[in-house]
């Protein structure tokens, strides 16, 4: 059963507790927002989210999108909770207040994210794609587009998508073929096919602004040859309001494996109007504004996926009654044992406890970086901010979803049979996820860029963001005390990390198919030490506040408890990326292509 | 019109309680608390009252711990203007919760006051009747509609035979009953907004009010589990087992 309740103490300990010594926080434009005020933020999104957005999340799921007569409809109740939503402000949460946004710290804005995609992914993603669209128009839009589209993105009265794909390319798109034709006046006449558009067409707002990549009539080939249009799907009046139609289509509407309740458009321009955002020729760094924010949203959709996965799992683990425990009964006084009692149904709660808590602390850290990034007045900590976040999103991205899609897939295993009906709810949760891995560049393509791009930048001076910390930690704490095993487990994987990636490093300057055989390996061998990180800092965290008697007791216990199954069975996977990693391309590259 | 809306903090309703070992009480540690949903039903209707022009100025009033304020919050972020927190550790009995509104509403002279019926911790459903019976104004109780208009206010009441209208004569008392209304949720800017209205905090004392408990609370043990029913063969037998039982 869909139960999700959102896990406001362990968010409030990630935002506020844990990573209050990464030298990213303090921030003065940021002082209005006390804990306080989140905790009252976070607790009124998590009743939206649980009463609003959870109730039509399965019935969203079993109905789908339906396309008639070129419009597309949503699912019974979309509407008025997309309505709701933007009227309670929830779609201007981390806008510019210059639009009308409310400015709130991304640190707040990502837990909010997380609870909206828990309850109800596919409604997520029609606001989360608008403010990735404001933010590529905001950072590259001139003045005019700005002021005449961010209000009403803001406000969530017009939504906005992001059109790449076409029929014969996804990941390459130096090959698309979609033009623009300047018309003199300053606009553009743009026609062409696009195909995987979220949220290209539906019935919750009154226009929607669609951002197309196109080539320029004497563009060159290739991805120099590309630029940003904005095309809206009805043009505004003079006055603002949504005018004639602009000769955009939703030709068809794909039937997918989840996500059901989100539209994927096939979209057909036929000389739209547009216009250029940002320069001609600079359409994929327009667009790299965008897809870097949403590559971060999409880990937090896993994310959120894996929590609301689990609680499914906790939940149901609790109420089956089926067998005795292997020692004998645990609760005589009933027919038979809960199924929790069970050491392997324990082991696939506290992974998926361990994965989601070990994402949320390591999500918290690269937010207060976004914030940092944005707002700190010292360039010094702006420019670290910005170099673990370029470092990191690949990771937030493809370990999120690739460890959301394992604890979907747990919570299926520990409905049995049940799992796999669909009224149980939970198998939803894996056709869902399973997305997540795939769009905004595939964890193969995160991979490559974590490898291939953010390794070697400035001489590692992102790997510097990351290490730096953590060495000093091991450093600090590798005393004898309750924590020694945790430090040494984190010190032997970060010890196989700075191998690797000198493996690497090496193997790749004389051969880069090198570098693409480790990528995926090395990527979940720096997610891992990642959570180690944050798991043994939360460790250290609240054994100090068990020590000093604090009264949340049952939370900090099962911290420790969490950080402790995350040490003992989770992090040794390390040792196994590292030998993967070691062992090279060889036995990847060596069956011949026909022989497959 | 100003309108005087008392709230009270208590354990979330969607939290099981458990009693704590000693039988003392329940136990709230570290228990998500939330606001009595009568009481939202009573915030929102102040709300809508505002809205249409009715009331001018909504007064939210909550006794209890300093944490009480969250709850006051909440209520200024749904559209209360301002909170006063009466403020101690004790537990405080309807009728001190009456007298001490009975004070705050002497000073603040609103046109209503707008209560749930009952707190869901404790259901003791007699706070507003007692408030009217001090304060000697009109009271209309578990209302379902209520319609302000010039000097009266007609409050639909729900009860046992269906439902009763009653006029008061303003000020009055009013209760809220479940289908009254269906409370907002607070939107973004006003949840911002709400952090810098005004929130008063006095203690008991402050307002001359005695407190101290007339009940004493003896134990506080869980409801028995229901035990299993039994099968009958037929109604014969089912007629001759509840004459057994006396019923």
């Amino acid at each position: 059963m869909q139960v999700y309740d959102a896990p406001l103490r362990d968010m409030r300990f990630v935002l506020n507790e844990l990573h209050a010594d990464d030298g990213f926080g303090d921030i003065p434009a940021l002082s209005e927002f006390t804990p306080d005020l989140t905790d009252a933020i976070l607790e009124e999104a998590a009743r939206f989210c649980r009463d609003v957005l959870l109730p039509i999340n399965r019935s969203g799921d079993e109905e789908g999108c339906h396309l008639e007569n070129g419009v597309v409809r949503t699912p019974a109740g979309f509407a008025q909770a997309y309505k709701q939503f933007a009227e309670g402000g929830w779609t201007a949460l981390a806008s510019d207040p210059e639009w009308g946004g409310q400015g709130l710290p991304e640190a707040v804005n990502k837990l909010v994210e997380e609870m909206i995609c828990s309850s109800n992914l596919s409604f997520g993603l029609y606001p989360g794609l608008t403010h990735g669209a404001t933010t590529a128009i905001e950072g590259h839009g001139s003045d005019a587009l700005k002021q005449a589209y961010l209000p009403k993105m803001v406000s969530g009265q017009w939504s906005g998508t992001m059109c790449l794909t076409e029929p014969h390319c996804g990941t390459d798109l130096g090959l698309l073929r979609s033009r623009a034709v300047p018309q003199g006046d300053g606009s553009y006449k743009v026609t062409g096919s696009k195909i995987f558009i979220s949220a290209g067409e539906h019935d919750l707002t009154e226009n929607i602004i669609h951002l197309v990549l196109a080539r320029l009539p004497d563009a060159p080939k290739g991805v120099k040859g590309i630029s940003l249009f904005l095309v809206p799907k009805y043009l505004p009046k003079e006055d603002g309001t949504p005018g004639q139609s602009n000769g955009v289509a939703c030709a068809a509407i794909e039937h997918k494996m989840g996500l059901k309740a989100s539209a994927t458009c096939q979209m057909n321009f036929d000389d739209s109007t547009g216009w250029l955002v940002g320069e001609p020729g600079k359409g994929m760094a327009a667009m790299f504004t965008m897809m870097n924010t949403e590559r971060v949203s999409v880990g937090i959709q896993g994310l959120g996926v894996g929590e609301a996965a689990y609680q499914a799992a906790a939940w149901y683990a609790k109420d089956r009654i089926q067998g005795r425990a292997l020692s004998g009964p645990k609760y005589p006084e009933q027919a038979a044992d809960p199924i929790i009692v069970h050491p392997d149904v324990r082991r696939m709660l506290m992974t998926m406890r361990a994965y989601n808590e070990g994402c949320r602390a390591l999500s918290a850290w690269v937010s207060r970086a976004l914030d940092a990034e944005k707002h700190s007045p010292e360039p010094e900590v702006r420019q670290r901010a910005s170099d673990f976040i370029a470092l990191m999103t690949p990771v937030v991205k493809a370990l999120f979803t690739d460890l959301a899609f394992d604890s979907a897939n747990l919570a299926v295993q520990c409905y049995g049979g049940h799992g796999y009906i669909r009224e149980s709810g939970v198998e939803q949760y894996a056709r869902d996820a399973r997305i997540t891995m795939i769009y905004e560049g595939t964890n193969g393509v995160q991979a490559l860029d974590l490898v291939g791009r953010k390794l070697g930048a400035h001489m590692g001076r992102y790997l510097r963001s990351f290490f730096h910390p953590v060495s000093a930690f091991i450093e600090e704490n590798n005393v004898d005390g309750p924590m020694k095993p945790m430090v040494e487990a984190l010190a032997k994987a970060f010890g196989a990390l700075q191998l690797s990636t000198a493996t690497v490093a090496q193997r790749a300057l004389k051969d880069p198919e090198e570098a693409g055989a480790a990528s995926a390996d090395y990527l979940r061998l720096m997610g891992l030490v990642a959570m180690g990180y944050c798991f043994a800092k939360a460790t250290k965290i609240a054994g100090l506040q068990l020590f000093f008697g604090s009264e949340d007791k049952r939370f900090y216990d099962a911290k420790i408890k969490t950080a402790t199954f995350f040490f003992e069975r989770i992090l040794p996977q390390a040792t196994a990326s590292f030998l993967a990693i070691k062992a090279g391309k060889k036995s990847l590259m060596a069956l011949e292509d026909d022989v497959f | 019109m100003k309108v005087l809306v008392p709230v009270k903090r208590v354990i979330d309703y969607n939290v099981k309680p458990r009693v704590k070992a000693d039988g003392t009480g329940v136990d709230l540690a570290n228990v998500k608390m939330s606001m009595n949903p009568f009481d939202e039903i009573a915030v929102e209707e102040a709300i809508r009252l505002k809205e249409k022009g009715v009331a001018t100025e909504i007064v939210v009033v909550s006794i209890g711990v300093a944490k009480a304020q969250e709850t006051l919050r909440t209520a200024l972020a749904m559209g209360a203007d301002r909170a006063i927190l009466v403020q101690t550790d004790d537990e405080v009995e309807p009728l001190a919760v009456a007298k001490i509104l009975k004070t705050i509403a002497t000073e603040e002279a609103p046109g209503l006051v707008i209560l749930g019926k009952q707190a869901i911790d404790d259901d003791a459903n007699q706070t507003g009747q007692m408030l009217a019976a001090l304060l000697g104004w009109g009271q209309g109780t578990f209302a379902s509609k209520v319609e302000v208009s010039g000097e009266t206010v007609a409050v639909t009441r729900e009860v046992d035979g269906g439902l009763e209208t009653v006029s008061l004569k303003l000020p009055a008392i009013v209760t809220t009953d479940l289908r009254l209304n269906e409370p907002r949720y607070a939107s973004l800017p006003n949840i911002m907004k709400a952090k810098s209205k005004p929130l008063a905090t006095k203690t008991p004392a402050d307002l001359g009010v005695e407190i101290a408990s007339r009940l004493k609370t003896l134990k506080v043990t869980e409801p028995p589990k229901r035990s299993a029913g039994i099968k009958v063969a037929d109604v014969d037998e089912l007629v001759a087992r509840l004459k057994e039982m006396a019923i």
